[in-house]
């Protein structure tokens, strides 16, 4: 009866499942095997290894993995910054530093546009005070700030909850052992915030990886990542079969980032420094 | 007498508002074991906070064999800690955790492994080595606490109710295992509390406070037998604690009645409050007491009865004894002279016995 009952509530998630995410993954792999006239073919799964495609999935790794990076060196600070300045209430600066992510996402890109362009507000302020100018817009450091600007939230909240939840007698104990400051944090607060820090990653790399909006808007259309390629493959080339070969590529690489960084707390102890 | 090890001189501590030490002086022997005992709130966990270096006083200074350690911080002090919720490195395994101080002074390997053997032993979990602290108990989680603090070699080991979130049973069995743990180290524990039992079964010493002050410093039998207020008897055991008049030296006045005690120095007719340990109320035939008086309860205990008596000179009297007298019997009464505890009426709430309602909820 009861059993029943779990299998009957359940229907609407499994029809969800194979409606939204088996049965598309079946046309996409399916698209990607063959070719305009549906013969079986290696040539769209292969096809990452294009020098064009070669060079756009490099350069989407690496402004992803640049991004991971800042946001990590931005967020583990200020999550250390906080738990020492022991505010009362931690959902307040939590849900500020949430802010920006009740606004519009491409609202939030044009944006950092404004700001950046070379007629921008940056660019304006500077030659007001006579500081030269900046020209970044329509360049992988555009691109990179967009990203951190859009996804720092996704670090930010991870890092600090897992920062948050390390206790204070732990780090006294650590203090009390001989530690200092650079100990403590080496020895006792990395190490007990790898978890928060993973799971960061994995909210901040992924996106970043099959990201073209971002670069659509801040990269003025001339760097080419793979999520653009795929991007124009699908709405401008019309060739789905190469644009699901090389969406295939991309899950298999953010496959990877999970699975590397996506593991649970309990399994935080695997990467003790 | 061993020398002072630890002296706190003049330290006073406000949190915001709430001044939690007062003027309050106190010293260490070596090789002591001094209990800090108290309700919620009384400061005991301040003091020992500033003695590791964890909170620094407002005003005042700490000494450390006669070294003024006010300002140093608490990896720059030679005593060791042992927290309440054990604080054991979840991501280390036991002997990483054991090694933790080791490592930091650059000690060899050989020497870091003899150590974790050691003191393994010492807190009898030989072989826990590779554990993580998830997989052990409470209990075995506060032995590896212990030696973690111990293989550091301190002078000073301070202990902030190790044992308060550990069932009765192991409570018990772990205030054995410090007590001869204390033996075998010979070294000085400073021991926070607030369960009096505890604090009579392991000290040397037990600094008894209240409200931020200290109440009485004293053997756990003099703290227990000789109370010098109406807090510290009411907190350490249970107790009667009457009004009465001292009538002269080695007299005093309760409810219209003198009775012998063997207490001087008070006042001719100073009010003040006499204690008498319900053990040491003796019923008997009515034509015996110095006083009658009928049961109003009687209450099984186990090794003895609770029983509550209603005397001629309107004292209600709790007593505990091994005898048996059924409610409404009539009764004598007898305290012997030695029995009585004379105590000065309070002078302040601190020295007040504690209610309920002043308890903080939250140290």
């Amino acid at each position: 009866m009861n059993k029943n009952r779990v299998q009957v509530l359940s229907i609407p998630y499994i029809l969800w499942v194979i409606g939204f995410t088996v049965i598309p993954l079946i046309f996409v792999v399916a698209k990607a095997a063959t070719n305009a006239e549906g013969d079986f073919t290696f040539e769209y799964l292969l096809a990452i290894f294009d020098p064009v495609h070669r060079k756009a999935l490099l350069l989407s790794v690496c402004l992803a993995f640049i991004s991971s990076v800042i946001c990590v060196l931005i967020s583990y600070p200020a999550a250390l910054i906080l738990k020492s300045a022991k505010f009362k209430d931690t959902k307040i600066i939590m849900f500020i530093m949430i802010l920006p992510m009740w606004m519009n996402f491409i609202l939030r890109i044009l944006a950092i546009q404004l700001l950046i362009s070379k007629n921008g507000v940056i660019n304006h302020l500077l030659s007001v005070l006579h500081l030269g100018q900046i020209d970044i817009i329509n360049t992988p450091i555009a691109i990179v700030i967009g990203m951190v600007y859009d996804y720092l939230p996704y670090m930010l909240l991870p890092v600090l909850n897992c920062v948050l939840a390390i206790p204070d007698d732990i780090i006294e104990a650590g203090k009390d052992l001989g530690a200092g400051k650079f100990h403590v944090l080496t020895k006792i607060l990395i190490p007990l915030s790898l978890s928060g820090i993973g799971s960061g990653i994995t909210m901040v790399f992924v996106p970043s990886m099959t990201e073209f909006v971002i670069a659509n808007i801040l990269g003025g259309g001339k760097i080419q990542l793979l999520g653009n390629i795929i991007e124009q493959e699908f709405s401008v080339s019309m060739n789905w079969n190469l644009g699901s070969g090389l969406s295939l590529t991309l899950m298999i690489f953010v496959l990877i980032t999970t699975l590397l960084f996506g593991r649970n707390s309990a399994n935080n102890r695997n990467f003790v420094l | 007498m061993s020398k002072k090890l630890i002296e706190l001189k003049n330290i006073s501590k406000s949190f915001g508002s709430n001044l939690v030490l007062d003027e309050l002086d106190l010293y260490i022997r070596e090789n002591e074991f001094v209990t800090l005992l108290g309700p919620s709130g009384c400061g005991k966990t301040t003091i020992l906070r500033i003695i590791g270096g964890f909170e620094t006083p407002d005003i005042g200074s700490v000494y450390f064999d006669g070294v003024d350690i006010t300002k140093l911080s608490p990896n720059e002090r030679q005593l060791n800690t042992v927290f309440q919720k054990y604080a054991l490195f979840t991501h280390m395994t036991v002997a990483e955790n054991i090694a933790f101080g080791l490592r930091l002074k650059k000690k060899s390997d050989s020497y870091i492994k003899d150590k974790i053997k050691y003191a393994l032993d010492l807190v009898n979990l030989p072989g826990y080595e590779d554990r993580y602290p998830d997989s052990l108990s409470g209990g075995q989680q506060q032995r590896i606490a212990i030696a973690r603090a111990i293989v550091n070699e301190p002078k000073v080991l301070l202990l902030d109710e190790p044992l308060g979130a550990l069932d009765l049973k192991l409570r018990q069995e772990m205030q054995y295992e410090l007590i001869r743990l204390k033996n075998e180290l010979g070294i000085t524990f400073i021991y926070v509390t607030h369960d009096q039992e505890e604090a009579l079964t392991m000290s040397d010493t037990i600094v008894v406070m209240n409200q931020g002050y200290i109440q009485q410093i004293g053997t756990p039998e003099s703290i227990y037998n000789e109370p010098t207020n109406a807090f510290v008897a009411d907190f350490i055991g249970e107790s009667n604690i009457i009004d009465g008049i001292m009538v002269r030296d080695r007299l005093v006045n309760i409810g219209g009645l003198d009775f012998e005690c063997v207490d001087e120095g008070f006042g001719k007719n100073e009010p003040v409050d006499v204690v008498i340990r319900p053990e040491d109320v003796e019923l008997g035939s009515p034509e015996g007491g110095h006083t009658t008086g009928t049961v109003t309860s009687i209450i099984f205990k186990g090794v003895h009865y609770e029983i509550q008596v209603e005397s001629a000179i309107g004292i209600n009297f709790m007593v505990q004894t091994t005898q048996n007298f059924p409610v409404g019997s009539f009764v004598g009464i007898n305290v012997i002279p030695d029995n009585f505890q004379i105590m000065h009426k309070p002078q302040s709430e601190d020295e007040e016995i504690l209610n309920i309602e002043d308890i903080p909820l939250k140290e």
